[in-house]
């Protein structure tokens, strides 16, 4: 029985998912070979785990390496923009307005003048600094919410549910258009806040049917048998047990959120000027579409391309982890 | 029957209060709903005092909010900033975003299941890669990006179309109701493309085969059926996305709709015109998902409600 996600031994070598979980999914090895027989190995003599499966998986899929380096590179130029492109993104020149491509121009340069190939590399900071963050937020948030009522139930359950149910009623760009219009600060964190605020009950509902299900299994009640406390209950045995559905929904979020982000800065209450983000570029280049239309295809096909790369990874990371699709 | 739905009735009362007094405090306690009607410069603090006043502003919050309910139930939303009742906005914006959704749904469960059933009877096969391939694209392509390149090609390159829309006739929304569509369409298709696999090789489908059902009716009786729950609950929680998500698409084509008067509202920063939209879009959006659940009682004959 080398799937079940409760024997998870071999689990930590190269997951990458994360040092709690590693700790909680041995505590549950020892605790499940008291009572029983020996436990089930895998080919290798050792048992393996559903992260140890997951990632075997991921190695030889072509889709999640694919995803992985272009995530990588983007990641590498949102650090290190000047490795790759030469001058500001700020600094334009009026009389090379919708210029096409020149030297040190590959991609022209658009309405203002300024270099369409620099303000499209610079432009992948922005997409990811609010991807990343906003997702991290969203799944600690909401896994601890969700997590917590799922666990204990009862009246915060309920009033979390229809808190949820609040929530999932307000239309996001919308609710982003009414509370991002007055934000003047010119950083992220207005965008990844707000994206918080309107993402966390996706997750915590995710985390709260995960917890439960967990919560009902063998070895819980046998941890609560032996006198351990919910604290430990809860971060030894439930929590690596429930975290799978949630990485896989908070990875295609990613992707969506980094769509969110360009889709607000389009409007002009997500990112403003003088950021670099490839909405206000999109946005910037649309009126000049008919005599310029490079200025936004270029910003626009790296948006698609990144957001594809999430979507795709977050693809593969649940065709990995979700044994249904075995 | 009649006591589920009176149940659900009363369940909705508590989100639409939650998700109209979340909104009503988003937008005063974001913006100062008097500087708006000022125009550029600031407000002299006489004429401020007196229109906060008038609009009963210096109240508490939670009076105005009780105040602003009690007149919506009623029939009054309110005065937009030019003077014109809200509801008179409502009447012209309305009709025009809810063709705008009508086709874009139209699209979802024409193109998106039909697709979906496609692919799911053939899994694995190159029909299904290509439009699974294609379905990831449109659904990575932000909507604003679809629907700006759309416009270039079809209404300014090609013109077929007129790049923006004048009546919002239904023929002028044929396509930014598939640029509305998009992301949906492609969600559809995957959605009903793993439930058709998954109930492919169910009892009732094999029992169906063995008695010499033919093959259409398998499909369409049975397989169908069954699988469209999961896309009902889909396409339902999405009409209030769509109608919300409409200010994107109305913004491009420039369709005078919902999206565009709340876009109007929220930049002169007028509360009534906002909180007045989105309360009608939140009582859109929890009807639609009463009526979901309703159909899976159709859909499925297991369900029933006592």
């Amino acid at each position: 029985m080398p799937e079940q996600p409760h024997q998870p031994e071999g689990a930590i070598a190269g997951t990458g998912m994360g040092g709690a979980m590693d700790l909680g999914a041995s505590e549950a090895v020892t605790l499940e070979r008291a009572p029983g027989g020996p436990p089930g190995t895998g080919p290798a003599g050792r048992p393996r785990s559903l992260w140890s499966d997951a990632w075997r998986d991921l190695r030889r899929n072509p889709v999640f390496l694919l995803s992985a380096l272009v995530i990588l590179f983007l990641v590498f130029i949102s650090l290190w923009p000047s490795a790759i492109a030469s001058g500001s993104p700020l600094t334009c020149d009026l009389a090379k307005s919708q210029d096409g491509p020149g030297p040190g121009a590959p991609f022209g340069y658009d309405g203002q003048g300024c270099n369409v190939y620099t303000r499209t590399v610079y432009g992948a900071r922005a997409s990811v600094t609010v991807g990343l963050c906003a997702t991290l937020g969203v799944a600690l948030l909401g896994s601890v919410l969700g997590g917590l009522a799922g666990y204990f139930g009862g009246t915060w359950d309920s009033l979390l549910s229809r808190l949820t149910d609040i929530f999932f009623a307000i239309p996001v760009v919308l609710g982003g258009l009414v509370l991002l219009s007055v934000v003047t600060s010119n950083t992220v964190w207005p965008v990844v806040g707000f994206m918080v605020l309107l993402g966390w009950p996706q997750i915590s509902r995710i985390a709260r049917g995960a917890v439960i299900t967990a919560k009902q299994n063998d070895y819980v009640q046998a941890a609560r048998a032996l006198g351990a406390s919910d604290s430990r209950i809860l971060l030894r045995h439930i929590a690596p047990n429930a975290v799978a559905p949630v990485i896989v929904v908070a990875t295609i979020a990613l992707g969506t959120y980094i769509a969110l982000e360009a889709t607000l800065s389009y409007l002009g209450v997500g990112l403003k000027p003088p950021s670099v983000s490839w909405g206000i570029d999109i946005s910037a280049a649309s009126p000049y579409i008919r005599n310029a239309p490079h200025a936004l295809l270029w910003p626009a096909g790296a948006l698609a391309l990144t957001v594809l790369a999430f979507i795709m990874l977050g693809d593969a990371v649940r065709d990995a982890l979700d044994p249904k699709l075995r | 029957m009649g006591r589920y739905v009176v149940r659900r009735l009363l369940q909705m009362i508590p989100v639409f209060i939650g998700a109209t007094l979340l909104i009503f405090l988003m937008v005063n306690v974001m913006g100062d709903p008097v500087a708006g009607l000022c125009g550029e410069r600031a407000c002299d603090p006489a004429t401020a005092a007196q229109l906060e006043k008038e609009f009963g502003l210096d109240k508490p919050l939670w009076q105005q909010y009780l105040t602003y309910m009690g007149k919506v139930f009623t029939g009054d939303f309110g005065t937009a900033f030019n003077g014109q009742p809200v509801t008179e906005l409502m009447a012209t914006a309305f009709p025009v975003t809810v063709r705008l959704t009508v086709v874009a749904i139209f699209f979802e469960i024409v193109i998106g299941v039909t697709l979906g059933v496609v692919t799911g009877l053939r899994r694995g096969r190159p029909v299904d890669s290509g439009v699974l391939l294609a379905t990831l694209v449109v659904i990575s392509v932000p909507t604003f990006v679809t629907g700006l390149l759309l416009q270039l090609l079809l209404g300014i390159r090609w013109q077929w179309i007129s790049p923006s829309v004048r009546y919002g006739t239904l023929d002028e929304l044929i396509v930014p109701g598939l640029v509305l569509a998009s992301v949906s369409l492609a969600y559809v298709t995957r959605l009903t493309r793993t439930s058709i696999a998954e109930n492919k090789r169910s009892d009732y489908v094999r029992t169906a085969i063995a008695k010499g059902l033919p093959r259409r009716r398998v499909t369409t009786r049975h397989l169908l059926r069954n699988s469209l729950i999961p896309v009902v609950t889909f396409i339902g929680t999405d009409i209030g996305a769509l109608m919300g998500g409409a200010i994107v698409t109305e913004r491009i084509f420039n369709i005078h709709g919902v999206g565009y008067q709340l876009y109007q509202g929220i930049l002169r920063q007028n509360t009534q015109t906002v909180v007045g939209f989105v309360t009608v879009l939140v009582l859109v959006f929890l009807v639609a998902n009463l009526l979901v659940d309703l159909l899976y009682a159709v859909l499925d004959p297991r369900i029933r409600y006592a």
